[in-house]
């Protein structure tokens, strides 16, 4: 049994090296929550592997080799919100997938943090401050995203639907739409004490719908008036219309493009801010 | 003072709520010393922990840990204490080895450094061949050895333990208090919490017993035995619907009578003496021990209630 780490030789020493790491991590907590996040994401890289070189494929050819047809014939070749149905389409298959993946990891990885997989109270007993947590997540969160994005990307370019190198825009504007999203939804996540089957509403009443009503498999002003208020409020329609402009130049004025970008750093903003005051309060144990 | 506690609590009050948890304690810790909280469930005692902890904000008082308030400096501090929480925190998505790999990294720790720490610490926790073992797979004993090995990833200087014990059988529980033991010979200060006394009796120096928020005594586990109880205990039975009526005829033999429910304790300083003097007064018990008083007794004598109930 050989004796474990030697301890440092004075106390002074000790306190000095203390400090010194209460430093570092002041400056660099959110990186090591970061390294964490990919630390864990190994275990299910394999299925990530397989699902994310897969559905960026199966969505675009089957999307674009079924649907694209029947609507571009009902067309009778006048084309959908200026453009070829699939390149219209294909801003929003790179985007609602990146929402649905933030959204995920933000609500069951959040909420489980503090439960099931108590990463949180663990790192709690360490120099990391909860706000270096959040960012520290959703770093994560934006590198899960991130390879995905870039096989949407590769999908694009390998069928057919376009070979422009404008396709790539759509990898920053997918992490700017996850900050958008994740963030907000870690807020609430984070403010859950129990799961009483409400983790699934973000689901099923937020997710979907938005997927459903953000002018994603149709232009938004398709939609009865009535309806088009949820594009606007919804980070996806924000970020498709941008991705639509950055892809093949669709039509979108200057001051709604500053919009678009508005909204989604507002989004990620406020959302930054009341995550971490929910992370705060629930770990002040 | 001499040597500056490590910790050290004036008035310490904390409340949630309408519910005072800790109410306006005092204590002070010293370097190397392994301090104890004993008390039932619910006595104060994680609350206190989580305060010195710094992750706890005090309600009232004040509390210094290496000299720095834990209001104000929460990040200083816990980047040297050691802390192994009562619920295991362990990241299961990790193996064993992961866990304190990441959990050094927390403390800003150098790669190379943390890499070099988990191969020792594995190995001081006896679980060098489970280091790419999933959490799951590990028993509870192991996974608190683990825990505890997480918790000396920074070297802290004080390493508290929130009931290190509860819920490991008795094997388990000798091991880790081995490990304990080799932790205080190097020097590492450790304050525990727990309901055990005999935990309470093998690894503090120094303890005080808590019950509702306060503390009701202090000292070394022998000198309370000493100062709240008599030498022995004479403990018998005489069946649960005899034991009051007895008690009433041996009332005066010894110091002290306890009557429970399935027993009565004859505190004197002679417990053979005792059982002497109770068979002389022709009453025959159906089981009779003789047995050293302990902190059990202590703690039965303060509040007036057994410890874990």
């Amino acid at each position: 049994m050989s004796a474990p780490v030697q301890p440092a030789t004075s106390d002074a020493e000790r306190v000095a090296i203390g400090i010194a790491a209460a430093r570092r991590t002041r400056r660099l907590g959110w990186w090591y929550v970061a390294e964490q996040r990919i630390r864990a994401m190994r275990s299910y890289v394999g299925t990530w592997i397989g699902l994310g070189l897969a559905s960026p494929f199966l969505y675009v050819a089957g999307l674009g080799f079924g649907l694209a047809i029947v609507v571009n014939d009902a067309q009778g070749g006048q084309d959908v919100g200026g453009a070829d149905f699939l390149l219209f389409l294909a801003p929003a298959l790179v985007l609602g997938s990146a929402m649905q993946t933030a959204a995920q990891e933000s609500t069951y990885g959040v909420f489980g943090g503090f439960r099931w997989v108590p990463i949180f109270l663990a790192m709690r007993s360490s120099p990391v401050s909860p706000a270096q947590m959040v960012v520290g997540y959703t770093i994560g969160t934006l590198v899960r995203v991130m390879p995905a994005a870039v096989v949407y990307v590769a999908a694009i370019w390998i069928l057919g639907v376009t070979g422009s190198s404008r396709a790539l825009w759509l990898v920053p504007i997918a992490l700017l739409l996850v900050l958008a999203v994740a963030l907000p939804v870690t807020a609430w996540a984070a403010h859950q004490e129990h799961d009483r089957g409400q983790l699934n509403v973000i689901d099923r009443f937020v997710t979907l719908p938005l997927m459903l009503f953000s002018g994603t498999y149709f232009p938004l002003e398709t939609l009865p008036i009535a309806l088009q208020w949820i594009g606007w409020i919804s980070p996806l329609w924000h970020a498709v219309d941008l991705g639509r402009w950055a892809l093949y130049g669709a039509e979108v004025p200057a001051w709604l493009l500053a919009t678009h970008v508005a909204v989604l750093v507002g989004f990620a903003t406020v959302g930054l801010l009341a995550a971490v005051r929910v992370f705060r309060r629930r770990l002040d144990l | 003072m001499l040597v500056p506690a490590v910790i050290s609590a004036r008035g310490l009050v904390k409340r949630y709520g309408d519910f005072t948890a800790v109410d306006g304690i005092d204590f002070d810790i010293e370097q190397g010393e392994s301090f104890g909280f004993l008390g039932p469930n619910g006595a104060g005692k994680s609350t206190t922990m989580r305060m010195i902890s710094a992750v706890s904000t005090r309600t009232g008082g004040s509390l210094d840990v290496l000299g720095l308030d834990t209001n104000d400096h929460g990040p200083e501090i816990r980047a040297q204490l050691g802390v192994v929480p009562q619920a295991d925190t362990l990241d299961t998505e990790l193996r064993a080895r992961e866990n304190l790999v990441v959990y050094g990294r927390y403390f800003g720790l150098p790669r190379a450094v943390v890499q070099q720490r988990a191969d020792e610490l594995l190995e001081f926790a006896q679980l060098t061949e489970k280091a790419t073992a999933r959490v799951d797979d590990l028993s509870g004993g192991m996974k608190r050895r683990l825990t505890i090995a997480r918790g000396l990833m920074n070297e802290p200087r004080v390493l508290l333990l929130d009931e290190p014990t509860t819920g490991l059988d008795p094997q388990a529980r000798h091991i880790l208090w081995d490990r304990l033991f080799r932790l205080k010979e190097r020097g590492t200060t450790l304050v525990l919490t727990t309901h055990f006394m005999d935990e309470a009796e093998q690894l503090c120096d120094r303890l005080v017993v808590v019950d509702h928020g306060r503390i009701v005594a202090e000292g070394s586990p022998a000198a309370l035995i000493r100062e709240h109880s008599s030498r022995e205990v004479l403990e018998v039975r005489f069946g649960s619907s005899r034991n009051e009526g007895a008690a009433a005829s041996i009332a005066g033999i010894g110091d002290r009578l306890e009557v429970l429910p399935d027993r009565i304790l004859v505190y004197a300083h002679d417990g053979d003496a005792a059982l002497q003097a109770i068979r002389a007064k022709d009453l025959e018990p159906i089981t009779s021990l003789v047995r050293r008083s302990s902190l059990e007794d202590v703690f039965l004598r303060l509040t007036g209630r057994t410890l874990i109930e």
